[in-house]
């Protein structure tokens, strides 16, 4: 496991990153440091960028230049970052809008894979993880069932459990609760608030805004694929400066 | 005038065990055919959806010339013309599972295009989030699940290629076709002998369904 000798390094140092689909510009000039420990809250419109900005962080998406630094690991752009894309991925978790567990594998299997084929964990150490995690998430006794057997706010906790048995230094959260129906919110965000609790380093893209407010370290408002501010919740929400994230916040507060 | 015609049910069930010696013939071929077309499938259909052009275009050529192709010509081509190229003969059994074997492959490698494919990006996403090389997300998750999807498909293609070897009975294979003209060319029971014909034929096709059913319901399990 990669260790910063500093324990208050960085470990997401993002600097004047920029992506482009084609002729679209989707994030410019990004430049976003996150501390060990810190709760980041991504917010913005759809189609902002806060997505894409995240799944920068580990190589789902490519960008096209500046400099990407994960945990002391350096992703170049054009996706040719190889070793150290591996790495990053092996150190960060990420969970899923769509939870994409994966279907064909047991509730206990989906979350032993990893942990066996990349970290080469014999199965039993793999399994005693799987089952305290699970326990954590409240769905240990459901570990045999397949994820169509689950609940959306179940299944989404599985894959909260399937990627902190990597023992992640960082975990990406996209839009966690979005395909979630209401009822289930809460459930998931339970357990995002009690990973937070316990130091979990974590950046979150979600429109969940009272969750913001509560467990942000930080918020940081994108617009146009622009960080437009940033400010801890109780400033962004309360006396924001930016007038784009004025005129947001008031569309967004109001129902 | 009066114009009785009687299907004789005595000439039938005497047919019987002559044609039975055909249907080893007819599954050597189609399920070794079969089997051999299963890799062709998977490798090219692989190569068919590779990043690389150089591992595509191949695949695109050889899919389309044989799904292009009738596989009557292909077993001609393989069995009287071939032998031209190579200096010596095939055997008939060799061309025709060589012609179910290319033909079959053809098809397959689209039935394992179309299977990979059909899994939701999401799946490769998270396998490469938790740190999976593509191999290993390909193998433990891709595959898997894509494999499950092929299986219909993969039973119909299996159908048509048992239903195709009736046409090798034109090189002289023994397969049940031939069998049939064979006995017919003595009998005379046109009738009666390619009805019993085509009852074997449905038998075959029909415990082949039967195996995939219940594979499908099986192998279905937490889709």
């Amino acid at each position: 496991m990669t260790q910063n000798e500093n324990p208050t390094a960085p470990i997401v140092r993002m600097e004047k990153v920029n992506k482009h689909f084609g002729s679209l510009h989707v994030l410019k000039e990004i430049d976003l440091q996150v501390a060990p420990g810190e709760v980041v809250v991504v917010i913005g419109a759809s189609g902002s960028g806060k997505s894409t900005l995240i799944r920068c962080i580990n190589g789902l998406e490519e960008f096209q230049d500046g400099h990407i630094e994960v945990d002391g690991n350096e992703l170049t752009p054009h996706g040719k970052s190889g070793r150290a894309l591996q790495k990053i991925r092996t150190e960060v978790g990420m969970v899923f809008q769509q939870f994409n567990l994966f279907p064909h594998l047991s509730v206990l299997d989906n979350v032993t894979l990893a942990p066996m084929k990349v970290r080469g964990w014999s199965r039993a150490d793999a399994v005693e993880t799987a089952e305290r995690l699970l326990e954590r998430v409240g769905i240990s006794d459901q570990a045999a069932k397949y994820p169509s057997q689950l609940s959306g706010g179940q299944q989404q906790r599985v894959a909260l459990a399937r990627a902190l048995a990597m023992e992640p230094r960082l975990m990406l959260f996209d839009e966690p609760t979005s395909a979630l129906d209401p009822e289930m919110i809460g459930e998931v965000l339970d357990a995002m608030r009690e990973l937070a609790r316990e130091g979990m380093t974590m950046i979150i893209v979600t429109h969940e805004m009272g969750f913001a407010r509560e467990v942000a370290d930080r918020v940081i408002y994108i617009h146009k694929g622009e960080i437009a501010e940033q400010a801890p919740p109780e400033k962004i929400f309360d006396t924001p400066e930016d007038e784009r994230t004025r005129s947001f916040l008031a569309r967004v507060l109001k129902h | 005038m009066e114009v009785t015609f009687q299907f004789d049910w005595a000439a039938a069930f005497r047919s019987i065990p002559h044609l039975l010696p055909g249907i080893p013939w007819t599954l050597l071929i189609s399920f070794g055919g079969l089997a051999i077309g299963f890799i062709i499938g998977i490798v090219f259909g692989l190569m068919r959806i590779s990043p690389s052009r150089l591992l595509r275009l191949p695949a695109i050529v050889y899919i389309e010339v044989f799904r292009g192709t009738p596989i009557l010509v292909q077993v001609l081509f393989i069995f009287y013309g071939l032998p031209q190229l190579l200096g010596g003969p095939i055997n008939a059994l060799t061309a025709g599972i060589a012609a179910i074997a290319v033909n079959s492959g053809a098809y397959i490698s689209e039935v394992v295009r179309g299977g990979v494919q059909s899994i939701e990006r999401g799946q490769r996403e998270a396998s490469l989030s938790l740190g999976l090389s593509r191999t290993q997300a390909f193998r433990y998750v891709i595959w898997p699940q894509a494999f499950r999807r092929m299986i219909p498909p993969l039973g119909n293609q299996g159908i048509i290629s048992i239903k195709d070897t009736s046409l090798f009975s034109v090189i002289g294979v023994g397969e049940l076709v031939r069998q049939g003209q064979i006995y017919i060319a003595t009998t005379f029971t046109a009738l009666e002998v390619y009805f019993m014909v085509a009852l074997m034929y449905l038998a075959i096709t029909w415990s082949l369904s039967l195996l995939l059913r219940q594979l499908e319901k099986r192998g279905l399990v937490g889709q």
